[in-house]
């Protein structure tokens, strides 16, 4: 069970293929695809659109289903369909202020 | 502070509307990927986990508030509000769009900063000591020879095909604080004793997967001589380095397997070729180098030596920060300040864009305008009155910028690993954060002492786990990330490679790890004052291994 992701072209931004052919960012969008043929012709698909320059690099990421929503098997692509696991662009004021953290006395 | 000529200008300018023309007919598809991709690595534009990424240039470090406020001004405008400040002292942007990069490139050009050779098989961005033309102890600012390097190495046509990416660093001082001997050039200032300057010259240093320590190839090279000697070395890399395989193309593994003796011999041969030609250096225009790089009119401070004493002894706070966020100005009444980039429980690092536009305006009211960025992630003002240390201390910690750990536990570098990095195995920002807030307790931190945690995210090491004093290594066992601890390493004239000391520890239990090695050191030091990476020196490792391992 697999499902095809890329990066756009223009933006650079993870996104899946969905039932329609298109490209979504959001995980839960993507199609699901089983078995070796369909995985070999959903990645033709995404060829075109490769060549399309809708987006570079498509790929099929193995996933389980939780809740009906595709779940990637490995860490790498759990992390790169939800994004960094730490906050970015806090500042060090809000970062003080977190329980357990403490600044110079 | 540096003035950037001619050179620059319409260097950038050109270079500039070239991507702007290669973005364009990539995006209209004249250009394929594959045709694309080294052209945009040429230009530090990456392809990473979440999205682009690119990796400005800011040269041996140095730049002033003007091109830091542009730096905030992409964070804010192009990017997601930050930007990732590395261990070759460069900025990275996670987020740009490809579309939005000639923008961006435009808005750099304007500030004469550019991304140019911040990746791809070329010569990358020349460090040097963040304290250069700064601290006490240094023979001679760094900066100029560095400068010297940066605009021959730039867009060198010789070397734009070199086998592998090559990286070369720069130190004024005996104390090695740019890294040197991990470095495939190593540069280290000195004088003969005719008093004339000239360079140690150490190559085949680098970290990743084969960690080697530089050789030692000239004790004393006249300053002349550095592009000839420089252009020798890159031509013999070129010629002889591996191309076959990726993870032997870099010049240490060259000097590696054809031995000092041999490669040195390679080396002062082509230099014979090269030497007194046009690349020769002669002192006045040395000297010329030099006056962009003029101190600058230094304000002396009033001459009352209490001041910032009594400061301190009213506010435990700045006493802290004083003590360990100030360095040896060569001028008794400046100082060099470091700003801790390594807030509590905060991605090291890191700066939004507001404290990016904070950290400029500091810099033009107390900083003469100088900025510099440590390969430690942290950010430098150079030159500082003591007597405006307090206004511009309490300046700091209104915006949290003023954690007083520069060199302790809680300085820790960490690469951006798996939650950012295609490259990366394994998480290493959740584990900077979860050391740094176990050890947040600034006292015990003082307690502990000089201590370097360097975590990577995979074996690439652009945390510079290697030459930790303690260093982490995140790697992927069976799907789950294990962190394998090392020690011992250092990256300063003492150069030294951590040893690992056994089997990798869970997310959750490398930080009790790290928590038992500082037990241990605290518990067998001498006194206060011998520090972690002394008293493992003496011990070894036995005493550490057991406080993991047990008397396996």
């Amino acid at each position: 069970m697999q499902i095809i992701t890329a990066n756009r072209l223009d933006s650079g931004l993870v996104v899946f293929r969905t039932e329609d052919g298109g490209w979504s960012t959001e995980i839960a969008d993507a199609r699901i695809v089983d078995g070796d043929e369909a995985i070999e012709a959903a990645l033709e698909a995404s060829a075109e659109d490769v060549r399309a320059r809708i987006i570079v690099d498509p790929y099929g990421v193995p996933v389980v289903l939780e809740a009906g929503a595709p779940v990637p098997v490995r860490l790498r692509e759990r992390i790169r369909a939800q994004g960094p696991t730490v906050a970015y662009a806090v500042p060090a004021t809000a970062l003080a202020d977190r329980p357990g953290s403490r600044r110079a006395a | 502070m540096y003035r950037y000529d001619e050179f620059d200008h319409e260097f950038v300018a050109h270079r500039t509307a070239q991507f702007r023309g290669q973005v364009a007919r990539r995006l209209s598809g004249d250009l394929s990927e594959d045709q694309f991709k080294p052209l945009r690595l040429m230009n530090g534009v990456y392809l990473q986990l979440h999205a682009y990424m690119l990796r400005v240039a800011i040269p041996y470090g140095t730049l002033n508030s003007a091109q830091m406020r542009v730096l905030a001004g992409i964070a804010r405008d192009f990017d997601r509000g930050y930007g990732h400040f590395t261990t070759r002292q460069n900025i990275q942007f996670n987020w740009p769009k490809l579309v939005d990069i000639p923008a961006i490139l435009d808005r750099l050009a304007s500030v004469e900063m550019h991304a140019i050779q911040t990746s791809g098989n070329c010569i990358r961005n020349v460090t040097a000591d963040h304290f250069a033309g700064a601290a006490g102890d240094e023979v001679a600012d760094p900066r100029p020879y560095a400068e010297i390097l940066r605009q021959w190495s730039s867009l060198h046509p010789e070397f734009t095909y070199l086998p592998r990416k090559f990286k070369v660093a720069v130190t004024g001082a005996e104390h090695d604080r740019a890294a040197i001997r991990v470095h495939d050039i190593g540069l280290r200032l000195k004088r003969n004793d005719e008093g004339e300057l000239g360079f140690e010259v150490w190559v085949g240093g680098g970290q990743g997967r084969t960690p080697l320590i530089a050789r030692l190839v000239r004790d004393f090279l006249p300053e002349a001589d550095l592009l000839a000697y420089s252009e020798a070395i890159l031509r013999v890399y070129n010629r002889y380095g591996r191309r076959d395989n990726k993870y032997k193309a870099r010049i240490k593994i060259l000097l590696h397997e054809t031995g000092l003796d041999e490669l040195k011999a390679e080396i002062e041969a082509e230099f014979e070729d090269v030497r007194n030609g046009v690349l020769t250096l002669p002192r006045d225009e040395i000297g010329r180098i030099e006056a962009y790089f003029a101190a600058p009119a230094f304000v002396d401070g009033p001459t009352d030596p209490d001041l910032v004493a009594k400061a301190a002894s009213a506010d435990r706070g700045f006493a802290l920060w004083l003590e360990r966020n100030t360095h040896a100005h060569k001028r008794d009444d400046h100082v060099s300040v470091t700003i801790s980039m390594k807030p509590v429980g905060g991605p090291p690092g890191d700066a939004t864009a507001d404290e990016m536009d904070f950290i400029a305006d500091l810099a033009a009211g107390y900083g003469y305008d100088e900025i510099r960025i440590s390969h430690e992630q942290n950010v430098i003002l150079p030159h500082v009155r003591k007597t405006d240390l307090y206004v511009l201390y309490s300046a700091l910690e209104g915006e949290g910028l003023a954690t007083a750990n520069a060199g302790l536990l809680g300085d820790m570098i960490a690469c951006p690993g798996l939650d950012y990095c295609a490259l990366a195995n394994a998480r290493s920002i959740p584990i900077a954060q979860a050391i740094s807030e176990r050890f947040a307790d600034p006292d015990r931190q003082k307690l502990i002492g000089d201590m370097k945690i360097k975590i990577s995210g995979c074996i690439n090491a652009c945390g510079h786990h290697h030459v930790g004093h303690i260093g982490i290594l995140g790697v992927d066992r069976k799907g789950d990330e294990l962190y394998q601890i090392t020690l011992g390493g250092s990256a300063d004239e003492n150069t030294a490679i951590g040893k690992i000391l056994g089997r990798g520890f869970s997310e959750e239990g490398v930080v009790d790890a790290v928590e038992r090695l500082v037990e241990t050191y605290l518990s067998l030091r001498e006194s206060e004052t011998e520090d972690f990476i002394t008293a493992y020196r003496r011990v070894g490792d036995d005493p550490f291994k057991e406080a993991l391992y047990g008397a396996d």
